[in-house]
């Protein structure tokens, strides 16, 4: 069966960002950019059902400026098949715009099970997977830590609030997933050279039928409050003093 | 306006978050609907009736919502959305998995996590793992949106006096099943409504270690218990006590981290609590900059000294 991968080009985890003075947005200027630490596990997921013969071919898409051919480009050669960039700008996107993008690229591929992060670390939304879900009338398994397809079922343990829930859903259907799905790979550099000579697809929102422009519109973009700087404790007596008498939280 | 909350239950009891979600419908302003979708579900409505501001509680009570699958309350809700110009869940698990597929249904943007309500369609939410607050505005007609619990006090679970109306089923969308769960026990507050919590990082050690220096700690200020991903991922305890922009967020008058150095990603799940306290043998530990009071030293001894203090 097809697997479609969706990652999303984002600021490095480890980078501390800073809003930009006049609070339009984020700066990142000369800010390490990177795949999405949640779309690197569904890419991982994918290649991983290949290996065991589930998953015959991988398509990885992004929507993003030309740069995102990057990220694509990682994912080939973490071992995914061919790539399709949408080129948009990605400020003007919101999540239904994105999985309604997406829903063109599965009406296109046809693939049986569709992988994503469960969030992406910049917008933090939380939401593309399940509108997508919604647009193809597919079941989800969001979160998921553990994935096994069975004939034409997929069960998938959930992580959720109080622990774990299993669901099974019928193929097609959507994952996305949690950061204790698995420990993505390292790229290998004869296959950093290969994915080089991948086949890679350059669309357009329009060529999905989609209006990129979002109704949400972000007003300003703030820091956020910055804490009281602490002090420092010499002894254990004094940490519990300053708790009762100065903070008088125990 | 007209708002419609989508309850969290779990079928005997109204979930405690479901508060805060009202707290937050009232800063908009409007009649507040409370939508419970399960299976036997009657003493839930009940609960939500008596719950302070809300106007009316609709109950669908069929087999399809016993274990709140999206693919049928997303359905559910997406029938009767567009009567509403708001539709809020909590930002839980729950809340998450199901709402943005009911907004994509009724064809809306939705707006994950809002901490403030500015005005009707404009809103405060964290980006950058908390390390921006970008402010909103929703150009739809119908708005849905999560709402981060520990950002709006609870309303009062009693006072209320709504009228229940039964709601009917949109039965099940076939696509998908529950099979099974398994929900951690535990004697402790529940981690995201607790006044106190205490959690441990990398620097425990050991799940063994976890449980033998942090346990006293915990029970003797009744504290709720949380980690870092460090421990979770070590498997010193299981993942639904992580804490941070990918586990759970707390806003607790006091966290107690220990052995947490403070990645980015952990910070993002505790830095608005009221008073932060790290207790660690590294002074240089990022923690420390947020942190009211840090203390250096082996969690070992300092631990079971400060049980014996408090």
């Amino acid at each position: 069966m097809k697997a479609l991968v969706a990652v999303k080009r984002v600021v490095d985890a480890n980078v501390k960002v800073r809003v930009k003075p006049d609070n339009s947005g984020v700066d990142l200027t000369n800010v390490k950019m990177s795949i999405n630490p949640f779309c690197e596990i569904a890419v991982e997921e994918a290649v991983r059902l290949k290996e065991k013969g589930t998953v015959s071919e991988i398509v990885v898409v992004s929507i993003g400026p030309k740069e995102a051919q990057e990220q694509i480009r990682s994912a080939m050669a973490l071992g995914a098949d061919r790539g399709i960039l949408v080129e948009a700008d990605d400020s003007q996107l919101g999540a239904l715009e994105i999985a309604k993008i997406l829903k063109g690229v599965a009406d296109a591929e046809q693939p049986q099970l569709i992988l994503l992060g469960k969030q992406a670390i910049d917008d933090d939304s939380n939401q593309v997977g399940q509108m997508l879900g919604a647009l193809l009338g597919a079941g989800q398994g969001t979160f998921a830590s553990e994935v096994k397809v069975d004939g034409d079922k997929v069960q998938v343990t959930r992580e959720i609030d109080g622990g774990l829930q299993t669901v099974e859903l019928t193929l097609p259907a959507i994952i996305t997933t949690d950061l204790r799905l698995n420990e993505p790979r390292y790229a290998a550099l004869p296959n950093i050279m290969k994915a080089r000579k991948k086949p890679l697809d350059a669309k357009s929102p329009a060529d999905y039928g989609v209006n990129p422009a979002t109704k949400l519109k972000t007003v300003k973009v703030e820091a956020p409050a910055e804490r009281k700087a602490g002090v420092q404790v010499k002894s254990v007596d004094e940490l519990v003093e300053k708790l009762k008498n100065e903070a008088k939280v125990i | 306006m007209s708002i419609l909350v989508i309850a969290e239950h779990d079928n005997k009891a109204l979930n405690g978050a479901t508060l805060n979600v009202v707290a937050a419908a009232q800063k908009i302003g409007g009649d507040i609907t409370v939508l419970v979708a399960g299976s036997g579900a009657q003493a839930v409505a009940d609960q939500a009736a008596k719950v302070a501001g809300v106007s009316k509680v609709l109950l669908a009570d069929d087999a399809a919502y016993a274990n709140q699958l999206a693919e049928n309350v997303a359905k559910l809700v997406a029938s009767i959305g567009a009567g509403y110009s708001h539709i809020l869940a909590a930002s839980t698990t729950t809340g998450k998995n199901i709402l943005p597929r009911a907004a994509a249904l009724l064809d809306v943007s939705m707006i994950t996590d809002i901490i403030a309500v500015d005005s009707a369609n404009t809103f405060k939410r964290p980006i950058y793992a908390g390390n921006a607050i970008a402010t909103v505005q929703s150009g739809e007609a119908i708005v849905a949106a999560t709402v981060r619990g520990t950002a709006f006090d609870a309303v009062a679970a009693e006072g209320g006096s709504a009228a229940v109306e039964a709601l009917a089923s949109q039965g099940d969308a076939g696509i998908s099943k529950f099979i099974s769960e398994e929900i951690v026990k535990s004697e402790r507050p529940e981690l995201t409504a607790a006044r106190i919590v205490v959690s441990g990082g990398r620097g425990v050690g050991s799940g063994e270690n976890y449980h033998t220096v942090l346990d006293p700690l915990a029970d003797k200020l009744g504290a709720a218990q949380g980690a870092s991903r460090a421990a979770v991922d070590a498997g010193f305890v299981p993942n639904d006590m992580q804490v941070g922009q990918t586990g759970k967020i707390v806003a607790p008058d006091l966290y107690i981290a220990v052995g947490i150095s403070g990645a980015i990603q952990h910070l993002a799940g505790m830095k608005d609590s009221k008073v932060i306290v790290a207790i660690n043998k590294d002074e240089e530990a990022p923690i420390n900059a947020v942190a009211d009071y840090w203390l250096v030293g082996d969690l070992n001894t300092v631990v079971p000294e400060l049980v014996s203090k408090i």
